[in-house]
């Protein structure tokens, strides 16, 4: 079979002019003058680095149950263990459990399940947009009713109903080690609808476009057009639309995870450990409720802010 | 104009059919109806005989036929988990959801409304600017922790309000109501303020942006240079012209109410069904899950063809069959 190229690019410029240029670009310009996106960015990393190294920053093994200790449960915040000396920087849980490192442990999952549910429902939607843009006809009236009646429903009441549909397919035997990986699922169906739609519609104006007919007379299938040519080119908002879900699919998972219908105790995300913190809101245990609400908070509001700062960013109109 | 509302209907019928097929695969493919009915110990005798009883052997369509003939006379099979019939669990809860949700979308349309008109007014003012920023926190925060904070506060900290429940309630036929006992008007506070935090905050927004667009035309400067006074302009012409947009997408803005009445319902065990749902999916009560989803679609399909409709009679340019609704 022939070998096709590729439209020429010009790829030859050196790393360094390439650094300068991003540099010098509008969006890194409008970053270095946006006080809240630097804060918010900074805010972002940190706590992503910071849930990436948890088994080397937290000072115990939050999801071993052999590393807690019973009876040093309940310490308030900056207690040392009795038995041991160690210092709880956020105190313990009612398992005795330190809560710093829960917390970090905790982001990590929260993260995991955002990052995951994010990528899946973005690979799904963008596909999905892309052939309902570039066939058209009776596949696209298809997937945009479905993804019309979708859009109507609130996006936790169908990870709600995903998430109950998957336990009930999988054998109980099984329900801990899947949790995860049917709650990215379960985020991940609630969100495709928005992808779809956005690529749907810029798929329409490129479809049109010279490049794509040229590429249709040189005899290239559909797939590959799509694939090679069209995709680059509809992307850019599909970023945007990325960030703001990560926020979205954050905030889902701990709600889920809050509601009982999410990941199990023995390993707690951020929503989780809310839902056990909050049962010693009443005997004045407040820490255990108030550190991991304010870790999510922090984690939401930064996202959010980026997002926010982004779409802004990129929107000609504003400009 | 008829043309359009048979099309707007026939298209709320489809939706209906699509979500009542998703609901009946639900009941066929997840999980197996004979052994959650019939326990370990029956013989594989008995287990045929119930398939055969319960039609399981017909041809798919049929069963659909069937549980749809089933749901349009209000049966919808019977809990795994509590043994009664769904549509009792489901009625007897259903003032509970009700009285939270209509309380709450007043509260948010009526206040959202106020301080719309408000920050867009004294734009740049001190308090409009404390105002958005708080609601720009507020919305990204997850509505359970708005719940937290305020049972913290309120039942905790100020002993206030109670924590959880509905207080006393009073009968009147099937229909329970908190709304005529102290007890009752206190359980409810909380629970409608946290429920109707987002929606406050969006409509608010709305009110700001449309408020601004109208501030700006020509008509108001002219109310101006003929010299009615502020108040006048602000609400007599000026809120009457940003409502029709606002009441519309408020109005479709019901399906994220009943999103955050599960929330909120669990965070205060609100005795609703939005607490039941949640209570289903934990335990995968398929019956309870699937009849949910067939009322919160039909919810849905009413309120979106209510407006739809309401679009036609607002808009006169839509009566034309020219132009067609957005949303």
């Amino acid at each position: 079979m022939q070998k096709h190229q590729r439209m020429p690019v010009t790829r030859s410029r050196s790393f360094r002019s390439s650094l300068y240029r991003a540099w010098d670009s509008d969006l890194a310009w409008n970053f270095r003058h946006s006080p809240v996106a630097i804060l918010a960015s900074i805010t972002t990393v940190s706590i992503i680095l910071l849930a990436v190294l948890a088994p080397w920053v937290a000072p115990q093994d939050a999801f071993d149950p052999g590393a807690v200790r019973l009876e040093d449960g309940f310490l308030e915040p900056m207690d040392r263990s009795p038995a041991t000396g160690m210092l709880y920087v956020l105190g313990t849980d009612s398992q005795g459990r330190d809560l710093l490192s829960a917390i970090l442990y905790g982001s990590r999952v929260s993260l995991l399940v955002g990052f995951a549910a994010v990528g899946f429902s973005m690979v799904l939607g963008v596909m999905l947009g892309l052939v309902a843009g570039f066939i058209g006809g009776r596949t696209d009236a298809v997937i945009m009713r479905i993804a019309d009646v979708q859009l109507s429903f609130p996006a936790i009441l169908i990870a709600l109903l995903v998430f109950g549909v998957g336990r009930g397919l999988i054998p109980p035997s099984q329900h801990e080690e899947m949790a995860i990986a049917v709650l990215i699922v379960a985020i991940g169906l609630s969100h495709w609808a928005q992808y779809a739609r956005t690529v749907r519609g810029s798929t329409m104006v490129e479809k049109g476009k010279e490049y794509v007919q040229a590429a249709r007379v040189m005899g290239r299938p559909s797939f590959a057009i799509m694939r090679e040519h069209v995709l680059p080119n509809v992307l850019g908002p599909v970023l945007v639309i990325a960030t703001i879900n990560l926020a979205l699919a954050i905030i889902e998972e701990a709600t889920l995870s809050y509601l009982g219908a999410g990941v199990p105790p023995t390993q707690p995300s951020l929503g989780t450990l809310i839902r056990v913190g909050q049962q010693f809101l009443f005997s004045g245990e407040w820490w255990i409720l108030f550190f991991p609400s304010m870790a999510l908070i922090v984690l939401a509001l930064a996202i959010n802010l980026l997002g926010d700062w982004l779409r802004d960013a990129l929107n000609p109109r504003l400009k | 104009m008829i043309a359009y509302a048979l099309r707007s209907v026939a298209q709320a019928l489809l939706v209906l059919l699509a979500v009542a097929l998703i609901a009946f695969s639900m009941f066929r493919f997840v999980g197996d109806p004979v052994a959650n009915m019939m326990g370990q110990e029956a013989s594989q005798a008995d287990r045929r005989a119930l398939a055969e009883q319960l039609g399981l052997n017909d041809p798919i369509l049929v069963q659909f036929g069937r549980f749809i003939g089933d749901v349009a006379q209000g049966d919808f099979g019977i809990s795994y988990r509590h043994g009664r019939k769904v549509s009792d669990l489901i009625l007897e809860r259903l003032p509970a959801t009700v009285e939270l949700a209509a309380l709450s979308a007043i509260l948010a349309t009526v206040v959202g409304i106020v301080l719309g008109v408000y920050t867009a007014i004294r734009r740049g003012g001190l308090l409009a600017h404390i105002i958005m920023t708080t609601s720009l926190v507020g919305v990204s925060l997850p509505t359970f922790l708005i719940g937290i904070g305020l049972i913290y506060l309120f039942a905790v900290e100020l002993r206030w309000l109670p924590s959880f429940g509905r207080g006393e309630t009073v009968k009147i036929g099937w229909w329970t109501t908190g709304l005529l006992t102290p007890s009752g008007r206190a359980s409810l506070i909380m629970p409608v303020v946290t429920l109707a935090f987002y929606q406050l905050t969006l409509i608010m927004r709305l009110v700001r942006a449309q408020m601004l667009e109208t501030l700006r035309t020509d008509y108001v400067k002219f109310a101006r240079a003929r010299g009615l006074p502020e108040s006048r302009i602000h609400f007599k012409h000026a809120l009457r012209n940003t409502l029709i947009p606002v009441v519309t997408i408020a109005g479709l803005q019901f399906g994220s109410v009943v999103a955050f009445a599960i929330v909120t319902e669990s965070v205060f065990q609100w005795p609703g069904l939005g607490a039941l749902f949640v209570q289903a999916v934990q335990f995968v009560d398929i019956p309870v899950m699937a009849t949910y989803l067939l009322f919160v679609a039909l919810v849905f399909v009413v309120v979106n063809l209510i407006v739809d409709l309401l679009y036609v009679v607002l808009d006169p340019r839509l009566r034309a069959g020219r132009i067609r609704p957005v949303g």
